[in-house]
């Protein structure tokens, strides 16, 4: 909170702190809230109660809510608002608002507080949620007094969004919700010393693209970034690929940004990323990162990852340039407008790439490309996971469709044969690997295009975090759909127990699985089995076609693997590509303590 | 093209304005401990009270790749408006404010006058057997007194931690962001 003084401003209106915060939300443009009440937040319940155009969805866990408001904003671009209580209800949304700090996503939580003064009595539900909470946000404010209410409400609404995109708490007070408060609109509010740069410095720009243009082996390695940075900054991803016919590859948080049907796409790369996008990366002579951030998941052995390359890394995040990888051309700056100088000088100074290194460059591309790294054989009878997510892409193409997943092999296996054309499509959990995030996801995304068709790829483990949500999806007739590739297994654990740990599954088998069908049943919604190939067309069909909540129970191979794969602490050159090579692919000592 | 070299750790003094408001500190200190980068000093202050600025000097040492992460995190918190290494612009001027207490007799007494004298420390407080010395200076100043104090009697420390500050016309830290 910035000290500086204020130059007698004049408030719009005054108000109970409850109406300010209403007032606010109103304000910064919110629709939609998720949240779930309790003591400390019943003034602010009252006030909702009062008012017809914020829409409140009633979660069923706290966790979910944000999960639900993650869903939202990565589907929509705008910000998702949750509100909670205090104690439990704030150290419930930890795992939501960490998931959130991990994959960059715009979100303001409300938490409710016990009275100022009985903070630090050790009160009935008191935590310190600003303590709690101050690495796993982005900001986080304690509101004591209530003349500072509006301006805290409007500075976290910016924070949440501008620069690299996060989660922001305000901490709630149950006396400053009862108390005669000022309310300022936002374009009145104080200053706030958060300023990031957006622009990128010019010069670098027009370094890298003259760096790009002579670039022999050059590859476009685009992230999350873009998806934040907006649809146009992805329009201008494509525009600058089909300019100089560059390949493309993303990252999990990327896909979307550049549309999986076109020929210079090279899917995502990885630790299960495609061969050809790793190959390139390793080889390649110049690298353009855009709004990735050189992840462990991505990079593999760091000191053997793209040893050759001529790294240009755009970010907003200054603290993510330079981090795991030097860049030798860093520019910080939002991925639109870098984007837009680039191709604006690029045009100007007639830039053109080189036309027969690239064409040789993509030779060795295309080589690389025709060992069909995805193939997999699909018998007539027992489904393959691969085989079901692929069906599921192909059914739904005319679809406007939507998807969340959770964590887990389906998870790689959707952003493997699932394609996005479009941003904002894809709502996965990257940075945290958060299972439980997929059905609350898909809730949140529902919420946000009623008519569209939102599927939730899930594991049989997976789905069980979270799935006290189908009573909220049931209540506000949401027709989410969850599509779970059941192994029976913990399917990702039990592959690295048995790539790693001498095929000793310790505790990856799921006992007890519930009929997942009567389950969706005794919510209220409804469901299918497929046992065999033969059902799995039907199931989809039924499915998408179906106006309810819906699950479909898709019973696959039950200790398929996932493959391609880069074991950990390998190189992008050392990939694994199918079950056969695992045999004489030890994971060395330390891999064996990566993550 | 960008090659991982380890470089070694060096001292850097990195001088912060951040908003003096509660949870600013812990937010500094939680970046270091959260990624378990090391403080070696630490001192905070206002220095502004119209504005509400206060200035925190933090001493820490790191490669070059780690204190310009440490920088860029600092730098990104909401509350901070300005972030500058003093170690980047040059030689600069490190203060540090030591209380020395010496128990001993004898020779020793004369002894720790004497270097007291030199090192222009002042007694602030003495008994028949103690000394309490006040001495100002840069930290290895302190260091070399604590070190020819420590040989003359039992002794008990406190410092404050080091302030600072660059050399010469230039001001920095008071052009803030906004
Ligand atoms: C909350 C949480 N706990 C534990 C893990 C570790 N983990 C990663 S994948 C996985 C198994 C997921 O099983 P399932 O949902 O059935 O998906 P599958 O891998 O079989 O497709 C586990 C336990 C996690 N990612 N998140």
């Amino acid at each position: 909170m910035t000290g500086e003084p204020h130059i007698a401003r004049k408030p719009s209106e005054h108000l109970s702190g409850a109406g300010v915060i209403v007032k606010a939300l109103q304000d910064q443009g919110v629709e939609v809230i998720f949240g779930y009440p309790g003591g400390a937040v019943l003034p602010l319940y009252d006030e909702l109660f009062k008012t017809n155009n914020l829409r409140h969805i009633l979660v069923r866990h706290e966790q979910a809510a944000v999960h639900a408001a993650e869903g939202y904003a990565r589907s929509t671009g705008k910000i998702g608002v949750v509100l909670v209580t205090s104690g439990p209800g704030a150290t419930n949304a930890v795992t939501g608002l960490t998931d959130a700090l991990m994959d960059s996503i715009p979100i303001v939580c409300l938490t409710g507080q016990v009275p100022t003064h009985l903070i630090g009595t050790d009160a009935f539900q008191e935590a310190d949620t600003t303590g709690i909470t101050r690495a796993c946000t982005k900001h986080n404010y304690l509101v004591k007094k209530s003349e500072e209410l509006s301006d805290v409400m409007h500075e976290a609404f910016y924070v949440a969004a501008n620069g690299r995109p996060g989660p922001v708490v305000v901490d709630l007070p149950k006396d400053i919700l009862f108390a005669d408060a000022p309310y300022f609109a936002p374009q009145d509010v104080r200053p706030c010393a958060y300023q990031p740069k957006t622009n990128g410095d010019l010069t670098k720009i027009e370094q890298a693209a003259e760096l790009l243009a002579k670039a022999q082996r050059p590859i476009i390695y685009g992230g999350g970034g873009l998806i934040n940075s907006g649809p146009a900054a992805c329009k201008l991803l494509q525009e600058f690929a089909e300019l100089t016919g560059f390949p493309v590859t993303l990252t999990l948080m990327g896909l979307g940004a550049f549309p999986a049907s076109n020929p210079n796409f090279l899917g995502m790369l990885g630790m299960h990323g495609t061969y050809e996008a790793n190959l390139a990366m390793h080889n390649c002579d110049v690298m353009l990162n855009i709004g990735a951030r050189f992840d462990d998941r991505v990079t593999g052995r760091i000191d053997a990852f793209s040893p050759r390359a001529t790294k240009i890394h755009i970010d907003i995040d200054q603290s993510s340039i330079n981090k795991n990888v030097l860049a030798d051309i860093p520019i910080l700056g939002d991925a639109e407008r870098v984007l837009t100088t680039m191709i604006d000088y690029w045009k100007k100074k007639k830039l053109s790439p080189r036309v027969d290194s690239l064409k040789s460059w993509w030779i060795e591309i295309n080589s690389w490309r025709s060992k069909e790294c995805l193939k997999f054989e699909q018998d007539d009878k027992i489904i393959k996971p691969q085989f079901a997510i692929k069906r599921l892409f192909e059914k739904t193409q005319n679809r406007d469709v939507f998807i969340s997943t959770e964590v887990g092999q389906h998870q790689m296996w959707a952003a493997q044969y699932f394609g996005f054309d479009k941003p904002n499509r894809w709502m996965t959990s990257g940075g945290l690997g958060t299972m439980g995030y997929g059905l609350p996801a898909a809730m949140g995304t529902q919420v946000a295009h009623p008519d569209a068709l939102v599927i939730d790829i899930a594991g049989d483990a997976s789905i069980l975090m979270n799935m006290q949500e189908f009573s909220t999806i049931i209540q506000y007739r949401l027709p989410v759909k969850v599509f779970i590739i059941n192994n029976q297994w913990m399917g990702m654990v039990r592959q690295w127990q048995e790539l790693n740990h001498g095929s000793r599954y310790s505790q990856s088998y799921t006992e007890s699985l519930p009929d997942f069908i009567q389950l969706a049943q005794s919510f209220g919604g409804t469901g299918m089995v497929a046992e065999t190939v033969d059902d799995l067309d039907k199931v989809i069909d039924e499915m998408i076609n179906s106006e309810k909540f819906f699950i479909a129970d898709i019973r696959v191979q039950k200790e398929e693997s996932c493959f391609p794969m880069i074991p950990s602490g390998a190189a992008h050159n050392e990939m694994i590509l199918s079950a056969k090579d695992t045999e004489n692919a030890k994971t060395s000592a330390e891999g064996m303590a990566l993550v | 093209m960008s090659s991982q070299k380890p470089n070694s750790d060096r001292r850097h003094t990195i001088a912060v304005l951040v908003d003096n408001e509660p949870g600013v500190l812990a937010r500094v200190i939680g970046l270091f401990a959260g990624r378990g980068y090391n403080i070696e000093s630490l001192t905070v202050s206002e220095v502004d009270a119209v504005k509400g600025y206060s200035r925190i000097t933090i001493v820490t040492s790191g490669t070059d790749m780690v204190i310009e992460q440490i920088k860029a995190l600092l730098d990104r918190l909401v509350p901070v408006h300005m972030v500058e290494d003093l170690t980047l612009q040059g030689p600069c001027l490190e203060r540090e404010l030591g209380l020395v207490k010496v128990v001993n007799a004898g020779e020793n007494r004369i002894e720790a006058l004497r270097i007291a004298d030199m090192f222009r420390a002042r007694a602030i407080d003495s008994t028949l057997n103690s000394f309490v010395f006040e001495l100002t200076g840069s930290p290895k100043k302190l260091n070399a007194f604590i070190e020819l104090m420590s040989g003359l009697g039992e002794t008990e420390i406190t410092r404050g931690g080091v302030v600072a500050m660059a050399r010469g016309s230039g001001i920095g830290l008071r052009n803030a962001k906004s």
